[in-house]
């Protein structure tokens, strides 16, 4: 079997391009002609509707962000891709998630929280590339990997915190639990646990968006859902099936696969006949990027695109960020499978590592200014805990509140009364 | 055939000729306000009359009380024809022009409504409960979806946490085994897991039950394995009235709400109130007031059990019949009572009988009435048999009225 001298192959594999310098000759969007199987990144992406090619059902070519790119930077002398204020954001955003979740490992160890948690050390790129380019009313639609998500989504750190602990304070107050962050007010939509579940939510969503502009009139209606899901995914059914609605239908969706090569202790070579994910994207008709998934600015420009497509009403996209998580699946999870020349050859390329260097190369923060935010982030997380620490634990009288929208749901009772109307119902000791 | 009803408000239903002519049937208006009307259900008068004309009175001791009840009963005359006269109020129709009629005009009254499922829309549904539709509302409102349950169910969901309000048809309920996932996992549990940020204002329809011949696989009822899913509701229609009634209560509720129809069923007549009107959806349906035996029914049972009832009130017995209408939850005050009245119950399910509708109602019944019962729930559920092909094999799988007499006679002893 070739599969894993595949995957010692990718790790040894070294990317040529330095994502920090943008004045290299190496565009830093375009990686290098891949000599194995698995990184295809030269594909091109659509760029604007008045493209010759039409995007019919059939057609699914894509093209170089890197044209984009070139034209942008063409026209003006040579720019950097952010500006200082978006750089510090994006550090900002990595920061916390990486911080937040170091902070949860602590505290799992420590036994503030339990079951099943699964961190996102590593690929805080793809969540904040992708959710810092959108607006409150977009929505976001994750898997049990979703902390990160809700952190760049806006859900404040203490409600994650807190929701972790499982108290009442939690953005689901207590009742979710790591694999299912909601929130209402940031349309973060879930926090899923069995994968693939949340891509039909996810086109729902877009569904909707399509819904209020086309049937219910409101024409400034573009709200974009994001559905973020992992390489072990992309075997799945419910994956299919959307890809189809999704560009059947044209619904402003970007699906975001977030490619960490492993789905527990299963290699994605092991598991998938075609590696190549972004390339199930043309065969519904869509779009389909590969693109290095360890560089928030690379991310960054792929997901400008693909967000404007779907709220320029184009369609969808399928992007294949190539990442890697430095820790094990789950907190559970011993890890001894991967091989530790692929994990150092992924924490060389660690995506803060990388835009610090960046920022700092490009004068456009100093040490300082990035000492300050690792510091307020520290004080965020602390604070978090400690909130969460302090935080009420929900009383039995939670145990039936949220089962039903409207409680009449639990029936009539044998006194002909509604259940829910029991006293003992709202203490949470009716049997219902 | 001879008609039943009631006093209060008669209605008469006629079954087409593509149901079985030997079922029977009867039809109770039940004018329910959104709000409990439990005091509207005490119905004390009842009178069989045949297509004849003639009244039945029953002969032995039991049937003094019928002949009391006959002195109360509202004088109706006994209309054979199923075509009413137009002096008639409300206007009749088949069943799945109830359903279709609910769910426009709760289309027409709220435009977040829409329908998504396979066929619904230029094709205007297997059963044509959309038909004409699309036409209407265009074909983003009435969504043809290509056939990936699982996904569409899970789309309904997200278009329904995000503000729409979507009907979901399953072409066949068996079909929406493929979207057990999405039902159990999504619908049910995201309203909880959110901690009751999101709700889920969906419906999920579709017929089931054992049809003419259909085969296993389309012949599945789903309603006992969707029982045990924590934070939906199940009901089942059986009339054009509380078809129409269900469906619109279903659209208009916050909660997942799971509507059973039967294959078998949707050509069913009846004349429904030209008015606005819901049912409730937890509540039970009282098809047949008595006081021997309490039989609980709910679908295309309902049928079989009327018609049984025809034969056992010839025999001198009192059924009352109640069509649970609720799956999930259970209406326990109807139930109760009438418990409590004739201390006997039988339950008539076309469910399997393990694990089914049944079997969830006899432990609910035991665990709350059991002082009241004189002798031990009787439940008639189908065989635990994939449903044959053959005819005669797929009438033995399915409880017939002959059975439901037998049980009745046994547990009056």
């Amino acid at each position: 079997m070739n599969s894993a001298s595949c995957a010692a192959k990718i790790s040894t594999q070294p990317f040529s391009l330095n994502p920090s310098s943008p004045t290299s000759h190496d565009n830093p969007l375009v990686s290098p002609k891949p000599t194995s199987l698995f990184l295809g990144s030269t594909r091109k992406l659509r760029l604007s509707s008045s493209s010759k090619l039409n995007l019919r059902r059939r057609s699914g070519t894509v093209f170089a962000v890197s044209d984009v790119v070139k034209q942008k930077k063409s026209k003006s002398t040579p720019s950097l891709l952010i500006t200082k204020e978006e750089g510090l954001e994006l550090y900002e955003d990595m920061i916390l998630g990486r911080a937040f979740e170091d902070m949860c490992a602590q505290m799992y160890y420590r036994g503030k929280m339990f079951g099943f948690v699964h961190l996102y050390n590593g690929q805080e790129a793809v969540s904040t590339g992708f959710i810092k380019l959108l607006k409150q009313q977009d929505s976001v639609v994750s898997t049990y990997r979703d902390h990160v998500h809700a952190l760049s989504k806006g859900v404040p750190a203490r409600a994650v915190m807190s929701e972790l602990f499982g108290k009442t304070t939690g953005c689901c107050r207590g009742q979710g639990g790591s694999m299912h962050m909601f929130s209402r007010e940031h349309n973060l939509l879930g926090g899923f646990a069995f994968i693939g579940e949340g891509i039909p939510v996810a086109t729902g969503a877009a569904f909707t968006s399509k819904y209020k502009r086309e049937a219910l009139k409101e024409a400034d209606c573009d709200h974009v859902t994001l559905a973020f899901f992992g390489d072990g995914t992309c075997n799945n059914g419910q994956f299919f099936e959307c890809l189809n609605m999704a560009a059947l239908w044209k619904l402003p969706i970007v699906f975001v696969v977030e490619n960490n090569l492993w789905a527990i202790g299963m290699s994605h070579l092991r598991a998938t006949s075609d590696p190549q994910i972004y390339k199930k994207g043309p065969a519904f008709g869509m779009p389909g990027i590969h693109v290095d998934g360890m560089d928030v600015l690379k991310v960054r420009e792929v997901a400008k695109e693909a967000i404007g497509r779907a709220r320029r009403g184009e369609g969808p996209t399928l992007v294949e960020c190539e990442t890697y998580r430095f820790r094990g699946h789950s907190l559970a999870d011993p890890d001894e499978l991967r091989d530790p020349a692929e994990k150092a050859h992924y924490a060389a390329r660690d995506p803060i590592t990388a835009l610090k260097k960046y920022l700092i190369e490009n004068s456009l923060a100093s040490e300082a200014d990035l000492k300050a935010i690792d510091k307020k982030i520290d004080e965020v997380v602390e604070d978090a805990v400690e909130f969460a620490d302090e935080s009420p634990i929900p009383s039995r009288s939670q145990l039936l509140e949220n089962v039903f929208a409207d409680p009449k749901g639990f029936g009539i009772g044998p006194d002909g009364r509604y259940r829910c109307e029991d006293p003992k119902f709202t203490e949470g000791t009716a049997h219902v | 055939m001879a008609a039943t009803f009631h006093g209060v408000g008669a209605t008469v239903a006629a079954l087409s000729s593509s149901s079985s002519p030997s079922n029977s049937f009867g039809s109770k208006k039940l004018l329910s306000s959104p709000s409990r009307s439990f005091s509207v259900r005490k119905r004390a008068s009842f009178t069989v009359v045949r297509s004849d004309g003639s009244v039945n009175f029953d002969l032995n001791s039991k049937g003094r009380r019928a002949q009391q009840l006959i002195a109360n009963a509202v004088a109706t005359k006994a209309d054979s024809s199923p075509v009413s006269s137009s002096s008639k109020p409300g206007h009749e129709l088949l069943l799945f022009e109830a359903l279709r009629e609910g769910l426009e005009e709760e289309m027409e009254r709220d435009p977040r409504v829409c329908v998504m499922g396979e066929d619904v829309g230029h094709y205007g549904g297997s059963y044509k409960v959309t038909k004409g539709l699309a036409t209407k509302f265009g074909d983003l409102r009435v969504l043809d979806t290509p056939i990936a349950e699982n996904s569409f169910t899970g789309m309904g969901i997200g278009a329904a946490m995000t503000g729409l309000r979507p009907v979901v048809e399953g072409m066949n309920m068996g079909f929406l085994l493929l979207a057990f996932n999405q039902i159990s996992n999504n619908c049910g549990m995201l309203h909880y897991t959110s901690g009751g940020q999101f709700t889920i204002p969906i419906v999920i329809r579709g017929p089931g039950g054992v049809g003419r011949q259909l085969g296993a696989e389309h012949s599945q009822r789903l309603e006992s394995y969707f029982q045990s899913i924590p934070g939906i509701q199940m009901v089942a229609c059986s009339t054009p009235y509380n078809a129409k009634g269900l469906m619109k209560a279903a659209i208009r509720s916050e909660n997942p709400v799971i509507l059973f129809e039967h294959v078998l069923l949707y050509n069913l007549k009846e004349r429904i109130p030209d008015e606005d009107y819901i049912c409730n959806l937890e509540e039970a349906e009282m098809v047949r007031p008595g006081e021997h035996v309490t039989i609980l029914t709910y679908s295309r049972m309902r049928y079989h059990v009327m018609q049984a009832a025809k034969t056992l009130v010839n025999k001198g017995y009192d059924p009352e019949v109640i069509d649970i209408r609720s799956l999930k939850p259970f209406d326990l005050y109807t139930i109760g009572n009438s418990v409590k009245k004739t201390h006997r119950v039988l339950i008539v399910e076309e469910c399997m009988r393990t694990g089914g509708i049944g079997a969830s109602l006899t432990a609910a019944i035991t665990e709350n009435f059991n002082d009241y019962l004189d002798a031990p729930i009787t439940c008639l559920s189908s065989q635990d048999v994939p449903t044959p092909y053959a005819g005669t094999l797929e009438e033995w799988t399915v409880v017939q009225p002959a059975q439901i007499v037998t049980a009745v006679e046994q547990l009056c002893q």
